[in-house]
């Protein structure tokens, strides 16, 4: 083999083996997640440690289900706000802005996406905390406020990834509608936003799995009681937060039940990546292999 | 409905407006050299900052030198090497996999396996290592999108002459894509720069200057977390987002600013 | 004497049967056009000639190719050594984003040559022969995508003469250039076909017979009539020749 050959031959096998790192770090990620928290399906029970409404680590009770209901809680209230805002900012950016304006929003929302969480969490802290007890009452650290802040956290998410949608509906779609007579808003409500549903569930998706998954700037505003709110005033708990909270201090079983907690939020977030592919996929097909 | 539009626009544009504004404004009167100097007294009440700006570079540095060569590298050989099949589609399902998971996963996986198995301890160097996992498919889906953005024209060029295909590849492709690999770079590294959750439990939240890389410290953002949560000092709290926010704002213009020069030059505009 | 024999080719890309029975002798020092209409199999032919269809996914053939003698299918044989040999242009300009000079000392670093006069000199010869030296010579390390389309296939050109090919391909080297850049990049071919085995690809019936000496006609995969350029079209032997040429179809 001529020396030619054989560097071609080690590079193409190096390459491959940082290729499939990533596979191998998942499956070792996975494995020591489950290694530390498998012991708390042993001693309390899977359906105990799920569906347990109490969470005592000094009483020993380690039921998560509050903080299940407070993330899907918080994460629904979220996205119940940010959905609309970001596919009409998409649509806005894809088809309707002037080109002086989407140079403002393309930056403004790379620059959102880039802001850290505990920005974030800060500054829901010091101005939106305030803000929500003065104009709602209670403490402040709410459902809602928590909310708020991850409304603002995923909007970037699915207002790129939307538009992205939008954009790779083709082209010619738009115009056969616009020369049968239809108007602008016509054509995006019935040709062009259509075409990119699935992507746009894609989006929403993917920014629902950032709300899941967000740790401190939810713990900074959320008040974390586990209970099962009330209202949207009161406050609860994530699955995220509680692992932030106690992991400092926590041991023996009350570490392998932080471990726990982190592998229904894996489960979680795995669902989560399965449906979204369900629908990228769905997307290639709609639009007729033009993807990309 | 044009007025709606316009006002999920607008709207936005304000969200981020107050918000930096809010943490400028508020944070830019406690920035000043001896806050940037020197290090915190009394648990960060007072003093500055110094320890928390060397650990974040400690913890970036350490992130970026695993994570690049390693998302670059992976990026290569599915956009040159492999082809359509399972392997492929099962690298592809592991970044996305890797890039879902939640910080605060990753952290508990670097107690876990860097801290206590690898018997790593609490340093910057294990943080730093955490981090690089969750810049990895970040650097790796843009790279791997801007390497197959270059023209087949330029590989068939340099083929014809006689390069072999790692040559064309590190000769041609890579530098006609470094653009978008740089971009990847950074936009991963942002994410490691202005995360807290995820090595909140591996750098040991040290308050000491770190020596070398292998020491405990604590990072900005980490620091920002523990100054505003424990009530310590609201005015050093401002004063270390308005530099975490400044320093995003600085990483993401100048890069911009180098991209687009390096474009220019390489296509004679 | 004869620089490419072809004997028996065939092609296929997996189920289709591009290229069907083809025998060509190229000879030394000429240039020879390859005629014919679209999708006739002529730019799948001379890419087979520097095997750069071996990157395409189901590419399979029979027959033998030789240069100067030797089987450029031989698993012996190394691609890279074959296409130092055999040079190659393409439809498209398509210069590399980096400088003008750094685009000419290319093939030059790939195999090799390392020696800074040694490069510098034959960048120099190289856009003297491919003549864009009086044109480009003030800004050699400003990016080659600025150059005009013709000026950057004389640059491609240029880029393949510096690796000291004998054969150069053109694959439709014109066909994004405007005339003045055509004529200019015909001269040239006039020019180099002393010094270098050419075969152009061409669908302009008119530039073959300006620049070739000899002329093979393409159609549905075969080659249906080789002869010296005069004589093909003047007084075509086969009926189809004549058809094409006299613009009867295609």
């Amino acid at each position: 083999m001529s020396s030619n050959k054989l560097e071609e031959y080690l590079v193409e096998k190096g390459l491959f083996l940082t290729a499939i790192f990533s596979i191998i770090i998942i499956l070792i990620i996975i494995a020591f997640i489950f290694r530390e928290g498998f012991p708390i399906f042993q001693e309390y029970g899977v359906l105990n440690f799920i569906f347990g409404m109490n969470w005592a680590p000094s009483d020993e009770q380690y039921g998560v289900f509050t903080m299940i209901v407070g993330s899907l809680c918080i994460t629904g209230l979220s996205l119940l706000m940010a959905v609309p805002l970001s596919i009409l900012c998409a649509i806005f950016m894809a088809e309707i802005a002037p080109k002086t304006f989407r140079k403002i929003l393309k930056p403004t929302i790379e620059t959102l996406a880039g802001i850290p969480s505990v920005v974030y969490g800060f500054f829901g802290l010091i101005v939106l905390v305030p803000l929500v007890r003065v104009q709602f009452g209670g403490t402040g650290f709410s459902m809602l406020t928590a909310s708020i802040i991850l409304t603002i956290m995923i909007l970037p998410t699915i207002i790129s990834v939307s538009e992205d949608a939008l954009r790779s509906v083709p082209h010619e779609y738009k115009e056969a509608s616009l020369a049968l007579g239809a108007t602008q808003w016509q054509t995006i409500k019935n040709v062009i936003f259509p075409a990119a549903i699935p992507g746009v569930i894609t989006a929403i998706i993917l920014g629902m799995g950032r709300a899941v998954g967000e740790t401190l700037a939810v713990i900074m505003v959320a008040g974390n009681v586990t209970q099962i709110p009330n209202s949207i005033l009161d406050p609860v708990r994530a699955l995220t937060s509680n692992i932030a909270l106690e992991m400092g201090y926590a041991t023996g079983v009350h570490y392998n039940a932080l471990f726990g907690t982190a592998i229904v939020l894996f489960i979680m977030i795995m669902v989560l990546l399965v449906i979204a592919n369900y629908f990228h996929y769905k997307k290639k097909v709609v639009i007729g292999g033009g993807y990309l | 409905m044009q007025t709606v539009f316009w006002a999920s626009g607008i709207i936005t544009v304000i969200i981020l407006l107050v918000i930096i504004g809010y943490i400028l404004i508020k944070g830019l009167p406690a920035i000043n050299l001896e806050f940037l100097l020197a290090e915190p007294i009394d648990s960060g009440e007072s003093g500055g900052i110094a320890p928390m700006i060397v650990s974040s570079i400690y913890v970036t540095l350490v992130a970026g030198i695993v994570a690049a060569p390693l998302g670059v590298g992976a990026a290569v050989y599915l956009a040159e090497y492999a082809g359509e099949n399972k392997v492929v589609k099962l690298i592809r399902f592991g970044a996305e996999t890797l890039a879902s998971i939640p910080s605060i996963v990753f952290g508990l996986f670097g107690l876990s396996f860097f801290v206590i198995f690898l018997g790593m301890g609490w340093s910057l160097f294990a943080g730093g290592l955490v981090l690089a996992l969750m810049a990895l498919p970040t650097i790796f889906q843009v790279a791997e999108v801007s390497i197959e953005a270059v023209p087949r024209s330029y590989r068939e060029g340099s083929l014809a002459l006689g390069a072999t295909k790692w040559e064309t590849i590190y000769r041609v492709v890579l530098p006609a894509a470094i653009p978008g690999i740089t971009t990847g770079v950074i936009l991963g590294l942002a994410r490691a720069i202005s995360e807290a959750a995820a090595i909140m439990f591996v750098v040991g939240s040290a308050l000491s200057m770190p020596i070398s890389i292998f020491d405990p410290g604590r990072p900005l953002p980490l620091h920002l977390y523990v100054l505003a949560t424990e009530g310590i000092s609201m005015e050093n709290a401002f004063g270390t987002a308005a530099v975490m926010v400044i320093l995003i704002l600085i990483i993401t213009v100048v890069t911009n600013t180098l991209v687009e020069r390096y474009q220019k030059k390489m296509m004679g505009r | 004497m004869n620089r490419i024999e072809v004997e028996d080719l065939n092609v296929c890309f997996d189920d289709a049967h591009i290229l069907k029975d083809i025998n060509i002798k190229i000879p030394k020092n000429t240039v020879t056009a390859l005629i014919g209409p679209s999708g006739c199999g002529k730019s799948t032919f001379i890419r087979t000639l520097n095997r750069m269809n071996d990157v395409i996914s189901g590419f399979k053939h029979t027959g033998m190719i030789y240069l100067d003698g030797e089987d450029i299918y031989d698993p012996k044989i190394d691609v890279v050594d074959l296409r130092k040999k055999v040079g190659m242009v393409f439809q498209k300009p398509n210069p590399f984003p980096k400088s003008i000079f750094d685009n000419v000392a290319y093939g030059m670093k790939v195999h090799g040559i390392s020696d800074k006069d040694v490069i510098q000199e034959r960048v120099e010869e190289s856009l003297k022969s491919a003549a864009l030296w009086d044109e480009v010579k003030d800004k050699l390390d400003k990016s080659a995508m600025g150059l005009s389309g013709g000026q950057q296939q004389r640059l491609c050109i240029a880029r393949t003469i510096a690796i000291e090919p004998e054969v150069i391909l053109m694959d439709e080297p014109c066909s994004a250039l405007d005339p003045i850049s055509t004529t200019k990049i015909e001269d040239l071919i006039h020019k180099l076909k002393d010094d270098f085995t050419i075969i152009i690809v061409t669908h302009n019936m008119q530039q073959a017979t300006r620049v070739s000496k000899y002329t093979s006609f393409f159609l549905h995969g075969e080659i249906v009539e080789s002869n010296l350029t005069e004589r093909l079209f003047l007084e075509p032997e086969d009926k189809r020749t004549e058809d094409y040429i006299t613009g009867r179809f295609g």
